[in-house]
């Protein structure tokens, strides 16, 4: 089938899709965007996760049918043309990011997170994130980059 | 393979019916796991994501007529206060990335065992409403489950809804796993105390073929707990009520579990959950 949706703002068309793979191996293998990662297809890892019309979800378990017409964020969408997202900085400067593999999912993850609570408390960032797993940082780094993340976010929101 | 995305219910039943062995797909948190590892290769997917009456929910007064594709996270944040065992219960599922997109259709036409849903809706008394282009029928949710994910549907239904009484006392739902998040059951117990009807019902999930009812842990609550005073549940009428929870119970012994463990564990919480409901059907009854 053909399939017509906007990713990161473009409308996008692919053709030859079949109908019941996965989001995500439309958007990697199909398009060549590999930010979303892919660990175990069935929704246990969160490495595949993007936003879905706003929405948070695991890009392996939407079929490629159904996305039709909708609006894809993945992680190659946050960055400015000069800066990185807030979040992927904080990352960064936290040291929360090993091997990296986990690291795509969790950054939208905690985008998802942030835009609906700019001051998340500690057992609302493990909530959050406890559909990610990571398997090099142990968690600890990742809780300061979100918490470093919120901060810088906040601050900014102020000016 | 054909994949149908309609935009309303009628042309969805129209395709069920000229397609009956159609596979339906809704969050596809399920269907998607069985399509990726090859385990299902069905000719034809149709897709309810679309449909929008489907993803609604209404007040019907006394009950919540709930849509099958309202996702969980949907349910416990505007209904937590009408059907409080039913939101803990969504709270329970998966990460959130599946409870965004999970539903109460999807657990119903899966029909696990450990659907976290299920305990909360057999509980309070839910019923099924199943259509065709036939017509519509409401299935008892006490004859819903037939054996393991096997339900009561014919090849031509859908779900569209499921009509849940509003909460009329305490409710409570537990359920034991290895962490918080991202947990298969090992066993569950949802109860919804109904301080009208001066009545109790159950749900147990994981600990049988299909989920259960407590049917004389019921009676016993309702004969026991003093609806007049209001006075606590005592440790012996929780080990009571346990007890009988636990003989009704069918468990096997699996990866998650032994048999032995999960009456244990299913006496523990249910003597919990009947003492924390019948405190907030106290506190429920002072405001
Ligand atoms: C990582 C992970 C964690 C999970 N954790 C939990 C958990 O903690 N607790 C739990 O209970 N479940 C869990 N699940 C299972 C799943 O998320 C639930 O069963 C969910 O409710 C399914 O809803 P869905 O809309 O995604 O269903 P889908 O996958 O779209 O469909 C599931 C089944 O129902 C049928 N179906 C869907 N909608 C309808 C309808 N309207 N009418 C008729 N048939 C229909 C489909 O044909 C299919 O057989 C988990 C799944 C994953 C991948
Ligand atoms: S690859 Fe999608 S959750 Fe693991
Ligand atoms: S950094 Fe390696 S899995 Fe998280």
């Amino acid at each position: 089938m053909r399939l017509t949706c906007t990713v990161n703002g473009k409308v996008e068309t692919i053709d030859d899709v079949w109908p019941g793979e996965s989001l995500l191996y439309v958007l990697r293998e199909r398009m060549g965007l590999p930010g979303a990662k892919n660990a175990c297809e069935q929704g246990e890892c969160g490495s595949c996760s993007v936003h879905l019309d706003g929405i948070l979800v695991c890009a392996c378990l939407v079929a490629a049918g159904q996305v039709e017409g909708a609006e894809i964020k993945t992680v190659e969408g946050l960055a400015g043309a000069t800066d990185l997202h807030p979040v992927q900085q904080a990352y960064l400067d936290a040291g929360a990011v090993q091997c990296g593999f986990c690291t795509p999912g969790l950054i939208v993850a905690t985008v998802d997170l942030l835009e609906k609570n700019a001051d998340p408390s500690d057992s609302e960032i493990r909530e959050a994130l406890a559909g990610n797993l990571c398997r090099c940082t142990g968690y600890s780094k990742i809780l300061d980059a979100v918490r470093l993340a919120a901060v810088r976010l906040e601050g900014a929101g102020k000016h | 393979m054909e994949f149908f995305r309609p935009a309303t219910l009628i042309d969805a039943l129209a395709l069920k019916s000229t397609h009956p062995t159609a596979l339906c797909i809704n969050g596809g948190t399920d269907v998607m796991v069985e399509l990726n590892f090859d385990r299902k290769r069905p000719e034809t997917l149709l897709d309810l994501s679309a449909i929008s009456e489907l993803s609604e929910w209404s007040d019907q007064g006394d009950s919540i007529l709930l849509g099958a594709g309202v996702p969980y996270t949907r349910i416990y944040q505007e209904l937590a206060k009408e059907l409080p065992g039913l939101a803990m219960a969504s709270r329970t599922v998966g990460s959130l990335q599946i409870r965004n997109k999970g539903g109460v259709g999807g657990n119903l036409g899966s029909a696990s065992p450990a659907g976290d849903a299920h305990p909360p809706l057999l509980a309070s008394g839910a019923a099924v409403n199943v259509a065709s282009v036939n017509g519509t029928r409401a299935i008892d949710i006490n004859e819903f489950f037939l054996g393991p994910k096997k339900n009561a549907m014919n090849s031509d239904e859908i779900i569209t809804s499921v009509l849940i009484p509003k909460a009329r006392g305490g409710q409570q739902y537990s359920k034991i796993g290895t962490r918080n998040a991202m947990v298969i059951a090992v066993c569950s117990f949802g109860i919804a105390i109904d301080a009208n009807n001066k009545s109790v019902g159950t749900g147990i999930g994981s600990a049988g073929p299909t989920p259960l009812r407590a049917h004389e842990a019921e009676s016993y609550a309702a004969t026991h707990l003093d609806w007049v005073n209001g006075s606590t549940v005592t440790p012996e009428m929780m080990k009571e009520f346990g007890a009988l929870v636990a003989a009704a119970s069918r468990p096997i012994d699996d990866v998650r579990g032994t048999a032995a463990y999960r009456r244990h564990s299913l006496a523990v919480i249910s003597g919990r959950c009947l003492k924390w409901a019948w405190t907030s059907t106290q506190d429920m009854r002072s405001k």
